[in-house]
């Protein structure tokens, strides 16, 4: 099954309830997928800084004195902050390729989970309600945030096969759903120089978007592409810098619902994801149409 | 002289304010239990669920001529296997709604999910707002009429009964249809593999206007609808199409 929530804000007074509104969002989604939950937001970062979230299976060992390191290293101001198992890199959004290079040679063990201007990505595995409070999701705020609860189906229950999935700067997918051509399209991408962590379905997915933004597609394009070239089940839900999008396959048997107000455009599995949220009783409700890209801009 | 005043002796107590169950307050199960502990429906005909956002199974099995009332939108598989009740959702529906019904009446005020009256038996669903994709899938004898349009692949394999649809239809309408009947009001996107236009006769004209009074429906003429079922091609194995499989 699995579950996704998103949840878009227009009305800037919801910002510091971004975090707080998508707990509580993902949270009601549960039963849909047990096994792991993950969370994208966006939102607080300074002008001309970046930000790199990392993930270490050790952290106490790999996350200290790691700001000091890198920053000599990449000749900048490096700050971190450390959240349980993940933290993130405050460092020159235009230092962040560089960054992650030295990062690779310094903490070989420490996966990145995502970069940007304006993402941190937060996923493990266990119940929502216990992934959210290691990372004290609801207390942050932001513009806008997408999340996932994974029954996972193809591939093992690990950190890494949780979702949201990077696809690039700023950029995150999550997945409801199956693909049955994963494997050879993962050997194609691998061709293109691709690297993947996971034999996981999504994580191709995700390369596949990738890979079409590096060969000059917008991400709209990118998503238009998947609806002929992935084969299988899929509600994808991406997040970008300033807004995010919605598809789903041709077939459609994954559940998606939206609703709409003046103060936010809200993604969810079910309408039980969206049934607290403020002012929903007068929103525009609906359900986003099969083979359609649909994107909510700031 | 003997006379028995029948407005003040009643044989027996009857409670027609409903029994309201609120889902923040008491569970799911509590419900639907009491559904099925109906003894005799005419002493508690009306029952009413407040605060249901979105839950699943709501009113599940009810098999009682009583009537509920549900004050908000529900999740997957509302009414499933319903029996002679009348439930009113005065909200969205998610999907699944009166699936395999068997009889009794379900209305959506909203829109509906996907699958709507999934191999339903018996009954009338109406759902006023939009139904999604396959709404009437694997349809048994279910008299389904929607006032807005159906999604992608509605009446898939659907087997008797009659769906009747005052908006458009999505694509491949009634594919493998076997002898259900399809009206559609508005544009067919596409028709599925051995469903076909037929020509609509007294006798098809008559079903529909029963069901559009059933409906409540006043503002449309059973003239206005086109009628689609099955060419009957695919009934039989052709060896000439052993290529295709």
């Amino acid at each position: 099954m699995c579950g996704i929530v998103g949840l878009f804000l227009k009305d800037k007074s919801l910002e510091p309830q971004l975090g707080a509104l998508l707990s509580e969002m993902l949270v009601t989604m549960t039963d849909r997928g047990p096994d792991s939950a993950g969370i994208a937001i966006y939102g607080g970062g300074a002008k001309g800084h970046g930000k790199i979230t990392i993930q270490s299976a050790t952290p106490d060992a790999d996350f200290k004195g790691l700001d000091a390191e890198l920053g000599k290293k990449i000749n900048a101001k490096v700050s971190s902050t450390v959240k349980s198992t993940h933290a993130v890199l405050d460092v020159p959004a235009d230092k962040i390729g560089e960054a992650r290079v030295a990062l690779a040679e310094l903490r070989p063990n420490v996966r990145v989970m995502g970069a940007g201007e304006a993402i941190e990505i937060y996923k493990e595995v266990g119940l929502p309600i216990e992934v959210l409070k290691r990372f004290d999701i609801a207390s942050m705020g932001g513009s806008h945030g997408i999340g996932h609860t994974r029954m996972a189906t193809e591939s093992a229950v690990t950190t890494l096969g949780a979702h949201p999935f990077s696809t690039g700067p700023d950029q995150c997918l999550v997945h409801n759903g199956s693909l049955s051509n994963h494997n050879n399209l993962r050997r194609e991408l691998i061709r293109d120089g691709m690297r993947f962590e996971t034999e996981n379905d999504t994580e191709v997915a995700a390369a596949y978007l990738s890979s079409k933004i590096a060969h000059g597609q917008n991400l709209g394009e990118a998503l238009e592409s998947s609806l002929n070239d992935l084969d299988g089940f899929f509600t994808f839900v991406v997040g970008t810098k300033d807004g995010f999008g919605v598809v789903r396959d041709p077939i459609s048997c994954k559940p998606a619902v939206m609703a709409e107000t003046d103060q936010y455009v809200a993604f969810g599995s079910e309408y039980r994801a969206l049934a607290n949220l403020p002012g929903i009783e007068d929103a525009k409700v609906w359900e986003p149409e099969p083979s359609t890209v649909y994107f909510w801009e700031h | 002289m003997h006379s028995t005043n029948l407005a003040t002796s009643p044989l027996h107590q009857v409670n027609y304010a409903p029994k309201v169950f609120d889902l923040s307050k008491n569970t799911l199960r509590e419900f639907n239990q009491a559904l099925h502990e109906v003894k005799d429906a005419s002493t508690e005909p009306n029952w009413e669920v407040i605060n249901p956002k979105g839950s699943h199974a709501v009113a599940v099995g009810a098999e009682h001529p009583i009537s509920i009332d549900v004050q908000g939108s529900v999740g997957y598989y509302c009414g499933g296997m319903n029996q002679l009740s009348t439930i009113t959702v005065h909200g969205s529906a998610g999907p699944g709604v009166g699936e395999n019904m068997m009889s009794g009446t379900i209305v959506v005020k909203g829109d509906a999910s996907q699958y709507a009256g999934a191999t339903g038996r018996g009954g009338l669903l109406v759902i006023e707002g939009n139904a999604s994709s396959r709404c009437g899938i694997s349809m048994k004898g279910i008299n389904i009429v929607v006032r807005g349009n159906i999604g992608h692949m509605s009446a898939f394999m659907a087997q008797s009964g009659n769906l009747v649809v005052l908006g458009d239809a999505g694509d491949a309408l009634g594919d493998s249809i076997y002898e259900a009947r399809l009206f559609v009001r508005g544009s067919v996107k596409s028709l599925g593999a051995d469903c076909i236009k037929k020509e609509l006769r007294p006798e098809h004209i008559a079903i529909l206007q029963d069901l559009l009074d059933r409906a409540g429906i006043t503002d449309v003429k059973p003239e206005e609808f086109s009628r689609y079922g099955s060419a009957r091609t695919l009934y039989n194995f052709n060896i000439d199409n052993a290529d295709a499989y």
